[in-house]
């Protein structure tokens, strides 16, 4: 596509108007945001505001439109980040927009979610060769796909002429959506498959208002609904209908892109105690249910002393919520120190500054209740580093005699997620990981069934919005031949 | 999709509804259950499938009128729709054949028992069902459970019907009377709780049907964690039915009061 060719007149004036020292000269921008007390009287005021077209047009010089741009190598799904950056500099934002819906089926989720600092800007020139403040990649796709939501010029990506053949997605999480809109592009007949009654999944019920507001989902979910994708919420593939069931009603391919959903649990004493809910309870209730506001029939524990346990995105989203509950003390535990933790550095540090409370090092080892079995304490314990475990961390090791109490009417418990069952059991003759995950091909992520491919977190455990969807994208990709050949050979 | 077909008043407060839901009618088994969702706002609740005619694409539900949502639920007329409908789910009843089997049901806990007590006569079961209620007016589909059963007894508190105290008094009778293989038993947690430790005296294996507070009922969340046999299992997934003598029904009731005073908060509102 010329948009994002490096060699057009444009691009080539673009890199001639301003010398590569200058660029490096400027400062990398700041995300403006709410302040951190008037953030946190509601659930549903977004933190980052978004850059103004001033702040855009400055960051988008400082790239400097390298010949081989190694950002794109730390972005899964493959973004054209030098082809949407220069779009942005030449004021073309609508431009910019498309090319990044040439790769990504959700950019203005993936410029607010993704952990960018591990990805694309990890990778960018600046740090890589001149130890400077990588280019804000996110900032930018953010502004691209917000300016052109907010324009209501909608860029749709060209359909292919229809094949005729009808895929499945099951789950409309990110993976789920990435996978179709692909194939939606390559002219299949796509219907995503969705359990609860709304598209969108962890996208929905997980990462709560503040950080990614549901309008932004619903709006890239609706332009995958204008391209001819098919949504069926509150349908359990494998209990609703089988696959087998499917099959026979026409569907040739299925992207099992199910995630992670069942929360663990310690299984200490007391953790059954009221007032001791799942990351994953307390965030459906909120996001998905809104029980933050008055007129939602879903309830939520509130409680003045809010224990959460983790460190992961979720822990911190888990936190924050308390906060906007109102928690007089919202305290992080943490087995490991903070740097360990796994969270985004940004969710962390907006976390401090609404005043959340970090005790790391520090793990719970019981819950006390009172008479109505209502969460009343955590006994917690503390911690030392020992050496390096499997995944390179330090692993925890519990000081002994360390044990003291806290006080807590609501503890959330976001220790992490196993893979959704009801996918692997449904289907006779799938591989299933000893963890419960489902084995693809690491290249095709196809199943030990053909025509079934997988990816997400039901392949990976628990993991990132941008790696599932490079796999949907990766899944799509591959589906596409097997279908074409399958095709070709005349078995269909 | 969803639309009430047909809707019936047992008592004030006990609704029957049949609801259009043809893949949900086609895939159930006894013990699987649904969730629904009245209003935008509104609220996930599972309810058990008590009924399902796959010729007319219908399930149906008994909805008992206790908090905000399942008021909101009752409160639906015919040809209105139920905004979501989820399932089938939850594990089906494990059904076969193994001589005289025991059902007891109390309140609305009958209508999830239908099912079931016909899953096992079909299998080749004598079935003796005792259900019960707190007086005459709350006794629910007799006439169903009898069509399926070799015996019913009914009790009531009050004696209004049938006989005159608590359902395990009727067990009790049939249990010393006859060689019982199985109890299967549905109701009021507390109901359950006595039922199964009756059972437990005569040694008659027992599963009960729990009703957990749930949120999205694939096993998403651990809202409905029950603790059996001293691990946490996960009625939505793992359930709703285990082994009676194995759950800690203590701990099971005090998670159904958990959110007891917003409840009432919320219905001062309706």
């Amino acid at each position: 596509m010329a948009v994002s060719d490096r060699n057009t007149d444009w691009r080539k004036k673009l890199r001639e108007e301003i010398k590569g020292k200058e660029r490096t000269e400027i400062e990398r921008v700041k995300m403006p945001e709410l302040e951190p007390a008037e953030r946190i009287k509601s659930q549903r005021l977004e933190v980052n505001t978004g850059l103004t077209e001033e702040m855009a047009l400055r960051e988008a010089k400082r790239c400097m439109d390298c010949v081989n741009p190694t950002c794109m190598e730390g972005c899964p799904v493959g973004i054209d980040i030098p082809g949407f950056i220069k779009n942005i500099e030449r004021r073309a934002f609508g431009e910019a927009a498309a090319v990044l819906k040439q790769t990504s089926a959700l950019p203005a989720v993936c410029g607010r979610v993704c952990p960018q600092e591990k990805q694309c800007e990890a990778k960018c020139f600046y740090i890589q060769k001149l130890k400077k403040e990588p280019v804000a990649i996110g900032y930018l796709e953010r502004f691209a796909a917000d300016y052109e939501r907010e324009s209501g010029q909608v860029f749709l990506p060209e359909v292919a002429v229809s094949t005729g053949i009808r895929v499945a997605a099951i789950g409309s999480g990110p993976s789920g959506l990435s996978f179709a809109g692909d194939m939606v592009k390559l002219g299949y007949d796509v219907t995503v498959f969705e359990a609860l009654h709304e598209i969108g999944g962890v996208l929905k019920y997980g990462i709560p208002e503040f950080r990614l507001p549901n309008k932004v989902v619903d709006v890239e979910v609706d332009n995958l609904r204008k391209m001819g994708v098919k949504f069926v919420t509150n349908f359990i593939v494998g209990l609703t209908e089988s696959i087998e069931e499917l099959k026979a009603e026409g569907f040739q391919g299925f992207y099992v892109g199910s995630g992670a959903g069942l929360p663990r649990f310690m299984n200490i004493p007391g953790e059954n105690a009221n007032g001791i809910l799942s990351s994953n309870e307390y965030l459906t209730r909120v996001n998905l249910m809104g029980a933050d506001q008055e007129e939602a029939d879903t309830p939520v524990f509130r409680g003045k002393n809010v224990v959460v346990v983790g460190g992961g995105n979720t822990a911190m989203d888990s936190v924050r919520t308390a906060k906007r509950l109102g928690a007089e003390r919202a305290i992080i535990v943490y087995r490991r120190s903070e740097a360990e933790m796994p969270a985004r550095i940004e969710e962390v540090k907006h976390a401090k500054e609404e005043g959340c409370e970090f005790l790391t090092l520090t793990n719970p080892v019981e819950y006390v209740a009172n008479e109505q079995g209502r969460v009343k304490q955590v006994k917690v314990q503390k911690m030392a580093l020992g050496e390096p475990d499997e995944s390179g961390r330090r692993s925890p090791v519990p000081v002994e005699g360390s044990e003291y109490l806290i006080d807590a009417d609501v503890v959330v418990v976001a220790v992490g997620v196993s893979p959704n069952p009801i996918i692997p059991h449904s289907v006779s003759g799938l591989e299933v990981s000893r963890k419960g995950t489902i084995v693809v091909d690491e290249n095709t992520m196809q199943s030990t069934i053909p025509g079934l491919y997988a990816g997400g977190d039901i392949v990976r455990g628990g993991a990132t919005v941008i790696l599932a969807m490079g796999d949907g994208r990766r899944a799509a990709f591959y589906m596409d031949k097997y279908l074409k050949n399958f095709k070709s050979d005349g078995m269909s | 999709m969803n639309k009430i077909l047909k809707k019936r008043y047992f008592s004030d407060r006990v609704v029957q509804m049949e609801v259009e839901a043809p893949l949900i009618a086609r895939a159930r088994k006894p013990g699987n259950f649904v969730i629904v969702r009245v209003g935008e706002k509104g609220e996930r609740i599972p309810l058990t499938i008590s009924e399902a005619d796959t010729q007319r694409g219908s399930i149906t539900l008994v909805v008992q009128k206790m908090g905000v949502s399942s008021t909101k639920l009752c409160e639906l007329r015919e040809g209105e729709y139920i905004t979501d409908l989820v399932g089938p789910l939850g594990k089906a009843t494990h059904i076969e054949k193994v001589g005289t089997v025991l059902a007891c049901g109390g309140g609305v806990g009958v209508a999830p028992l239908l099912p079931i007590v016909q899953g096992f006569k079909a299998a080749g079961n004598r079935v003796v069902s005792v259900i019960a209620a707190r007086n005459k007016d709350l006794v629910i589909l007799e006439e169903e459970i009898n069509r399926y059963s070799d015996e019913v007894i009914v009790m009531t508190d009050d004696g209004s019907y049938g006989r005159r105290g608590l359902v395990t008094e009727g067990m009790e009778e049939v249990i010393k009377r006859e060689k019982i293989d199985m109890a299967v038993t549905i109701g009021p947690a507390i109901m359950m709780k006595f039922c199964s430790k009756l059972t437990e005296k005569y040694a008659i294996p027992t599963i009960a049907s729990l009703n957990a507070i749930m949120v999205d009922g694939t096993g998403m969340c651990g809202a409905c964690r029950v603790t059996v046999g001293g691990k946490t299992r996960f009625t939505c997934i793992d359930g709703p039915e285990f082994d009676a003598h194995q759950i800690d029904f203590d701990e099971m009731m005090s998670r159904l009061g958990g959110y007891k005073n917003i409840e009432t908060e919320k219905m001062g509102h309706l």
